[in-house]
């Protein structure tokens, strides 16, 4: 293989990844890597931990040190790693299943700590690994294996979750635009503090299919139309707004980070 | 504008999924799917743009390298 | 020994102290009756000689912390009790699977679910074995006196350390908070075992391969320039999930055998007036308190009695258990539960002898008297 960002920063020989035609993941996961890149970071300084699930499965093609975790915990295990070790910059690599369902309060704490640690979730709305199900990120009225007439649970805002739980960089992105994931990657891994970036991903083959979205690119389509930028969109009159997704930079705030602060607890002996 | 075509465009085969993300978002329809694989079908025409690459979710089709 | 290391310290103080003194510089846990001090008197003292202690979410949360510090090559432990090592049963299957060294401390109390938080019970022995799911072995050990809560922590560091398993401490309630006198060896003599770090450059490393002459794969720390994938699924030696049969069949079988190949090194116990026994009693922790009390009265009367105690109470001494069964007339099995560890001896030793259970899940201890009684009745 000659192209270079992936040569240098993935585990080539398990090329080509377990994703489906036209999954979105792919597109994420290089999306980070350029910013892994981009920031000129040394890659046996980088821990990358995820947890359960199709974006879960990352971890094994990145040439870093990769943990692939138990379902909803990659935050559990990463507090642990950064705690233990905060030289190391800690990336998570999580799906809306696994970080807002089962490890929705490993999310909670770990922004209410502000621990130096970036998330990033890749949320597809679905469950796609085990085929299908409804997520806490579908959208009402959509479908699932398990939501055969439509879901009627509300769908998660999972970067109001993470602002209200204190985290202190917020961000959306989409597949459509991966570049402006790669820089708010790159602000995640700046941000002395929790990081959470929500990217917007597609699932063609069960989210896509039960649902009649179409193909690939028309999937990556329909994140372009149902997004606006965060400065775009609070130019809009209120009755506008409605039921578009903000992307962009979200959330930022100065507060000390968890470490620095244990840090300062053991310097005080 | 021949100054920048200085990287080559290159195709993974045994890496794509033929999924047409690449085809629908390239500006200048250089390239399309046969037998379900990406193929290239008027080089002469790429702005090296790279949306092919940004978005191809199986890095199978890139700019320049080695 | 100086008469300074001799200290009045309460069971789960000794817990601490053991663990401190094997080099634990990470614990992260949840509150629960009766473990709470565990978690307490590392958060006291861990911060002051550099060490971290964080209170988790949970207790999922607290075992997959510990696995997370130990991948950097950080030495962790995590303290619950019976409903919190139920949630346990998660990360220990992953500590397994990937072989991270780390402790899990249950000081059990009587369940099932709530049960009764502040009663000993010796309920969790199955548990400890069979928590977790799928094939695999597990180290379980079993102290019997607040001294030994000391020794026996820091065995379960060497042995997961050397063995890249997690190993499993359990208590009973009442040694946890009974105090004792305590004599603190001097740090030098205590022995200490770290992990074994790989001897080739990254280049050549592989993290899942048993080098020659080796029990488990040398173990690189997270950050030091080895790169590797760590998961819990079957994997390759090179750490890649596989879904071969055979490499699922060796991965499983290496596994288990690393500790059940090991049995003279991992096995540890007591035997209490043995040598010219006739029948014997075998129990565990606080129970072989009483037991052993119960012994000197009944050979008081003349009775030829002893005790076997197994300190380690997984993987089984079945070479000791057998040995005894094939010299006594009867096995006695005395323990807080209707029969768990009974199993077990049964197992191993019914085919050479008699054997009987005795147990109790009330929530009160087992006492000398009814152990008499028992012997002399049962």
């Amino acid at each position: 293989m000659g192209n270079n960002l992936i040569e240098k920063y993935y585990r080539t020989e398990r090329l080509p990844h377990i994703w489906c035609p036209g999954c979105g993941n792919g597109i994420v996961l290089r999306a980070i890597v350029k910013a892994i890149d981009n920031l000129g970071l040394n890659k046996d300084d980088i821990c990358v931990v995820s947890g359960i699930g199709c974006s879960s499965r990352a971890t094994g093609y990145l040439d870093f040190n990769t943990v692939h975790t138990t379902h909803g915990r990659a935050l559990a295990f990463a507090t642990g790693i950064k705690l233990a070790n905060p030289n190391l910059h800690v990336i998570v690599i999580t799906g809306d299943g696994d970080c807002a369902a089962i490890g929705g309060n490993h999310l909670i704490h770990a922004a209410r700590r502000n621990i130096d640690i970036t998330t990033v979730v890749f949320n597809n709305n679905i469950y796609g690994m085990t085929g299908g199900q409804y997520s806490p990120t579908t959208p009402t009225g959509d479908k699932g294996t398990t939501a055969p007439y439509g879901n009627i649970d509300p769908n998660f805002d999972l970067c109001e979750l993470a602002k209200s739980a204190g985290a202190t960089y917020v961000s959306r992105s989409t597949v459509y635009g991966a570049n402006m994931i790669t820089k708010q990657v790159e602000e995640g891994i700046k941000n002395k503090g929790f990081s959470f970036i929500e990217a917007l991903t597609i699932c063609p083959t069960y989210y896509g299919r039960k649902n009649k979205k179409g193909d690939a690119p028309e999937m990556i389509n329909q994140l372009k139309e149902m997004t606006i930028n965060v400065d775009a969109y609070y130019k809009l009159p209120q009755e506008k707004r409605e039921g578009r997704i903000v992307i962009g930079e979200l959330y930022r705030v100065q507060r000390e980070e968890y470490i620095e602060k244990y840090n300062r607890l053991i310097n005080s002996f | 504008m021949k100054a920048l075509k200085s990287e080559k465009l290159n195709v993974e085969e045994e890496l794509c999924k033929g999924c047409g993300i690449c085809v629908t978002f390239c500006p200048k329809n250089v390239l399309k799917i046969e037998d379900g694989k990406v193929a290239i079908v008027d080089i002469d025409s790429c702005i090296q743009c790279g949306l092919c690459e940004l978005r191809c979710p199986d890095y199978a089709i890139y700019l320049g390298g080695k | 020994m100086t008469e300074n290391n001799k200290r009045l310290m309460q069971g789960n103080e000794a817990c601490v102290e053991g663990a401190i003194a094997a080099g634990m510089r990470f614990f992260a846990g949840y509150p629960i009756t009766p473990s709470t001090e565990i978690a307490e008197i590392s958060a006291a003292k861990l911060p002051r000689i550099g060490g971290k202690f964080i209170q988790m979410e949970d207790e999922i949360a607290s075992i997959s912390a510990i696995i997370g510090a130990s991948l950097t090559g950080v030495k962790a432990m995590t303290a619950t009790s019976g409903p919190g090592f139920s949630l346990k049963q998660e990360g220990i299957g992953y500590a397994i699977m990937a072989e991270v060294p780390c402790v899990i401390v249950n000081v059990q109390r009587g369940g099932p679910s709530t049960g009764l938080p502040t009663s000993p019970a010796q309920g969790d022995i199955m548990q400890a074995r069979w928590g977790t799911h799928g094939e695999h072995s597990i180290i379980a050990l079993y102290p019997s006196t607040v001294k030994e809560i000391f020794d026996t922590t820091i065995r379960a560091f060497n042995l997961s350390e050397k063995y890249r398993t997690p190993v499993i401490l359990l208590m009973d309630e009442v040694i946890a908070h009974m105090r004792e006198a305590v004599d603190l060896p001097d740090i030098s003599e205590i022995k200490i075992y770290n992990r074994k770090k790989p001897s080739v450059g990254p280049e050549e490393y592989k993290p899942y391969k048993v080098l020659k002459g080796n029990i488990v794969p040398e173990m690189a720390n997270i950050g030091e320039g080895y790169r590797y994938h760590v998961t819990g699924l079957i994997h390759d030696e090179s750490g890649a999930p596989t879904n071969d049969n055979r490499i699922a069949e060796e991965l499983v079988l290496r596994l288990v055998n690393k500790i059940e190949n090991n049995l003279d090194d991992i096995v540890y116990y007591e035997k209490y007036e043995l040598d010219d026994a006739e029948e014997a009693i075998v129990a565990f922790g606080a129970t072989a308190r009483s037991a052993k009390s119960a012994i000197d009265t009944l050979r008081a009367k003349g009775r030829r009695i002893g005790m076997f105690r197994p300190i380690t109470i997984w993987p089984s001494p079945k070479k000791q258990l057998t040995e005894l069964a094939k010299k006594v007339k009867r096995i006695m099995v005395v323990e807080m539960n209707m029969g768990q560890y009974l199993l077990e001896v049964e197992r191993i030793a019914g085919k050479y002898t008699e054997v009987l259970g005795y147990g109790r899940v009330n929530g009160e201890l087992v006492t000398p008297k009814e152990i008499v009684r028992f012997v002399e009745e049962g």
